[in-house]
């Protein structure tokens, strides 16, 4: 066992794990944080995706002492009390989810992808850079729609602060 | 994912001698080869020594005519990096499709080739490139690191710390990915040294893992253009045989990708 101190959703953390506890896991489990999904065993779906000191990352490949230290931010974690993000807000408008398994990790991800592109998104680069994200309901369309449409919001959210 | 106990090392010798008293002691770096590998039950050391917050195996340099690139940066961080773009632009695009931005915000280099996966893209790189592999105890050319399937020439225990690239005249890698996993069903990198020798190296085809295509090479260095492939002959013996494609059909894609990157090499 091991203890790891976090922040997680901008309030310290600290909790006692196996050593093989999965990130996921310490964050569904034990925190009761179970907005974060686990949609496979390969590491290949990103329904799990959190973000890592500002960074998305799979926290179903990441042992959570291997996270000790570091600033967690996961779905619960991005609304201004009721106001959602803008992200989750475009989601919402442009049907950018059906069953919503995978819609946590969708966001968290395609939050990722608006922080390193800026206003530099097109619709190419938006499927390029959700390769790591499987949907089994929308067929994508609404979703790569929805990243469009957050990618402006967020903008002028940041310009606005 | 059995029981394990978990060590951060802070320095690369605390690293070794932490490895040293494990009975089954294993590296972890990213983890996006070894925890999946845990999860499936396929691994279970006794101990894992998480190197990737030591300060000595993170960082990229160009000095010269080498770029460095220590064994625990991540994908994400070689991508983006200036010093790697300009460079060996052909090193930040390869890098630029492993996986997908998850994997490549853990995933390292030095996890990639010490795992010497047949379908993985970075050690085309190191072998094109005549790169040598910097251990704690040793230099290692990529032409005697790599052996063969998830086989390299590390002694037990001991720790890739970075690799060392020569800076080529020319280079560029053609990738035709799976359309599942993304790994290279067939990836060639060329690279044409600055003393003009031609060197080609193959992912993703082979049973015995990366490899040189020395009829390909042989070609391009009499004329370096994508018609001078046309009239190589590349037999399928030895190349993977299975569900995501038959051996001939790798043997045509060894062609067709590696004429895509002479065109791409300019
Ligand atoms: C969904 C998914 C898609 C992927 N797609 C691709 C792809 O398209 N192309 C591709 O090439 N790869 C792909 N990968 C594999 C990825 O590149 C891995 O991250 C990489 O192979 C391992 O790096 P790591 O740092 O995560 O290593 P780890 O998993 O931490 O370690 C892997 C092995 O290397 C050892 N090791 C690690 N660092 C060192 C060191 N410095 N010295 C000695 N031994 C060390 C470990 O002990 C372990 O045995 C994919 C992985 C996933 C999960
Ligand atoms: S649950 Fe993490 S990638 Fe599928
Ligand atoms: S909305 Fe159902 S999996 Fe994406």
């Amino acid at each position: 066992m091991s203890t790891v101190k976090l922040t997680i959703n901008g309030k310290a953390v600290t909790a006692e794990v196996e050593d093989r506890t999965l990130l996921v896991h310490l964050l569904r489990d034990q925190l009761g944080l179970t907005g974060t999904h686990v949609g496979c065993d390969t590491s290949q779906c990103g329904a799990c995706v959190v973000h890592i000191d500002g960074r998305a990352v799979k926290s179903c490949t990441t042992l959570a002492v291997q996270a000790s230290g570091a600033t967690v931010t996961t779905i619960e974690g991005i609304a201004k009390g009721d106001e959602l993000h803008p992200m989750q807000a475009a989601f919402r408008d442009n049907h950018g989810l059906q069953c919503g398994y995978c819609t946590p990790g969708m966001i968290m991800s395609a939050i990722d992808i608006v922080h390193r592109y800026g206003g530099n998104l097109d619709e190419d680069t938006v499927r390029a850079e959700l390769e790591g994200n499987i949907c089994r309901c929308t067929g994508y369309h609404n979703i790569v729609k929805s990243v469009l449409d957050a990618a402006g919001r967020m903008k002028v959210a940041a310009a606005a602060e | 994912m059995h029981e394990t106990t978990y060590h951060r090392a802070s320095s690369v010798d605390e690293a070794a001698t932490l490895y040293a008293k494990g009975s089954e002691a294993r590296y972890l770096a990213g983890g996006h080869t070894l925890l999946p590998v845990m999860k499936q039950r396929l691994a279970s050391p006794s101990d894992l020594i998480d190197i990737a917050k030591i300060k000595d195996l993170v960082g990229i340099e160009a000095t010269g005519d080498t770029l460095t690139i220590k064994a625990a940066t991540p994908y994400f961080d070689i991508a983006t990096s200036a010093t790697v773009k300009s460079a060996i632009p052909a090193l930040a695009y390869l890098i630029s499709l492993v996986g997908d931005p998850a994997v490549r915000h853990r995933g390292t280099i030095g996890g990639s080739i010490a795992n010497n996966d047949p379908a993985a893209d970075s050690p085309a790189a190191l072998l094109a490139l005549d790169a040598t592999v910097k251990t704690n105890k040793r230099s290692i050319k990529a032409g005697d690191f790599f052996k063969g399937l998830f086989t390299t020439a590390l002694d037990d225990g001991e720790l890739i710390t970075a690799v060392s690239f020569p800076i080529p005249a020319k280079a560029a890698y053609a990738k035709f990915p799976h359309p599942a996993s993304r790994f290279a069903l067939t990836g060639v990198f060329v690279a044409k040294t600055k003393t003009g020798d031609v060197r080609v190296a193959v992912t993703g085809a082979s049973q015995g893992g990366v490899m040189r295509m020395p009829a390909i090479e042989a070609a391009l260095k009499a004329n370096w253009s994508a018609s001078a492939i046309d009239g190589v002959t590349v037999s399928d013996q030895g190349l993977m045989d299975d569900l995501h494609g038959t051996s001939a059909y790798r043997a045509n894609l060894i062609k067709v990708m590696a004429q895509r990157a002479v065109t791409a090499a300019g």
